[in-house]
């Protein structure tokens, strides 16, 4: 499958969102993919706004399916959410649990004024009334091919995997 | 004590003793506690992972610190909690434990936390209950308390960098500690460099040789050097009479003062399980000072808690 280059999305992605940027603005990651677009949004973006990370995994609403799966990066939110404008980041946008659990995360850290959403990549397989408010590319594949964003020997790459023999952590 | 990555997901039956645990899976409690121990730091402090389970405290014996961290750690997982409190006495109603233990299971509980004065009760439990039931051993006589070595070695690991080069002496009455035994098994499991238990001939086990420690009978000798300074409790209702001499002779023999944390490394770290017999093991200067990380303890435990009890609950 041919997936294009994750830093040509990332790209269009700080396109989108530099011009929304002010003081009130946050942008929170979700590991591990949304962490690595992230660590890249920095780079770019030269007003000094808080960053933040949600791993949604206490908050995930499968634990007796697939058990608790612990990143390397957990959640950091190190400032007052209340009444900012969250842009929420991620690799992939799915199902929408995944997304449904960090709104709920975020809430128990305050009342922010807005959450947006913005991905590399949209499978349009969302099952809640969730989607993003912004997707680098939109995809159609069958359900049983999964997609991360890693960092490998230091540039970001898409790898694609079937399901049946996903790694149990992904 | 690198946090390494949990590699797949991890699952716990039953906590019953701390033999059951090889070093990974000690290593993966640490690293998921670690998270939950972030979550007690927020302003709110709970997560809604084991919303809809029942958690029941099912305590024979008595207790404040584990039954209270075992409650909060399950309600910080958003569970219900259930705390009994059974004097052994008044068990002679004609009601086994095994017909509580169904009768609770049939009023929904998920997980139960034993502590009994009698060693096994929790693991013959365990042996009873059906497999989507899950048992935590809060302490059972002189055999176990393997949430109390964990949170131990936990807190070990928050303040020292390698459990290889460190030199840990546990203190006290040896052969009526479950804490004892259990921290003994963690650690060692963990490939601390050397483990010594200091207290008199009186309170050492009888197969103390089979333990991997080494045996001191002095605090002069025993402190040298160490790193890690764990004092026990003086358990007088295990023992009989004459076990010890008096709490002030033991005090003068085995009591932690500050010229004596001096014997150990400048930055030795003092824990104790609680609850504290000031004058009694330890003295108040050494309790609440610099270097003592007791009420930490009772922190990291709630965290230790919450990541066994997910661990056990998750993925059928």
């Amino acid at each position: 499958m041919n997936l294009p280059e994750p830093n040509l999305l990332i790209d269009k992605i700080f396109e989108k969102i530099s011009s929304k940027i002010d003081q009130d603005t946050c942008i929170i990651g979700i590991p591990s993919g949304g962490s690595l677009i992230v660590d890249e949004l920095k780079k770019k973006i030269q007003e000094p706004i808080n960053y933040g990370l949600i791993d949604a995994s206490f908050y995930r609403d499968d634990l007796e399916i697939s058990g608790i799966k612990l990143k390397q990066k957990t959640t950091s939110i190190n400032f007052d959410v209340d009444k900012k404008k969250i842009i929420l980041i991620d690799d992939v946008f799915f199902t929408g649990r995944t997304i449904r659990a960090a709104i709920n995360e975020i809430f128990d850290f305050g009342r922010p004024k807005e959450i947006q959403l913005y991905v590399l990549i949209d499978r349009k397989g969302n099952e809640l009334p969730i989607q993003p408010n912004y997707s680098g590319i939109e995809i159609d594949i069958p359900k049983n091919i999964f997609i991360s964003l890693d960092k490998e020997d230091g540039n970001l790459i898409f790898n694609t995997t079937k399901i049946d023999d996903k790694p149990k952590n992904k | 004590m690198t946090n390494q990555k949990i590699n797949n997901t991890s699952k716990i039956e039953h906590l019953i003793s701390t033999d059951d645990l090889n070093q990974e899976s000690i290593i993966k409690i640490f690293d998921m506690a670690e998270s939950f121990f972030k979550i007690g730091q927020r302003d709110i402090k709970k997560v809604p992972l084991l919303r809809g389970k029942t958690v029941c405290n099912l305590f024979f014996e008595n207790s404040t610190r584990t039954r209270t961290t075992f409650e909060i750690a399950a309600k910080r997982l958003s569970a219900d909690v259930i705390n009994l409190d059974i004097p052994t006495s008044s068990q002679s109603k004609g009601e086994s434990i095994f017909d509580m233990v169904d009768n609770l299971i049939a009023m929904g509980t998920d997980i139960f936390v034993i502590r009994h004065p009698e060693a096994g009760i929790p693991n013959q439990i365990a042996q009873h209950v059906p497999s989507h039931i899950h048992v935590i051993n809060g302490g059972d006589g002189s055999n176990a308390h393997p949430t109390q070595g964990l949170l131990d070695a936990f807190t070990i690991r928050k303040y020292k960098k390698d459990f290889s080069d460190l030199r840990v002496a546990i203190v006290g009455d040896i052969q009526h500690s479950r804490v004892a035994k259990s921290e003994i098994n963690v650690l060692s499991t963990l490939g601390v460099k050397e483990i010594r238990v200091i207290g008199p001939n009186s309170l050492m086990p009888e197969n103390i040789d089979q333990l991997n420690v080494k045996v001191f009978h002095t605090m002069e000798e025993g402190l040298r050097d160490v790193d890690i300074v764990m004092m026990l409790r003086i358990q007088k209702e295990r023992m009989s009479n004459d076990t010890i001499p008096s709490e002030y002779e033991y005090f003068k023999s085995f009591g932690l003062n500050r010229n004596r944390l001096k014997i150990a490394k400048d930055d030795a770290l003092v824990l104790h399980p609680g609850p504290i017999n000031r004058g009694v093991e330890i003295e108040s200067e050494v309790a609440d000072g610099k270097q003592s990380a007791i009420l930490n303890q009772v922190k990291y435990g709630i965290a230790i808690k919450m990541a066994v009890m997910v661990m056990m609950v998750g993925k059928k």
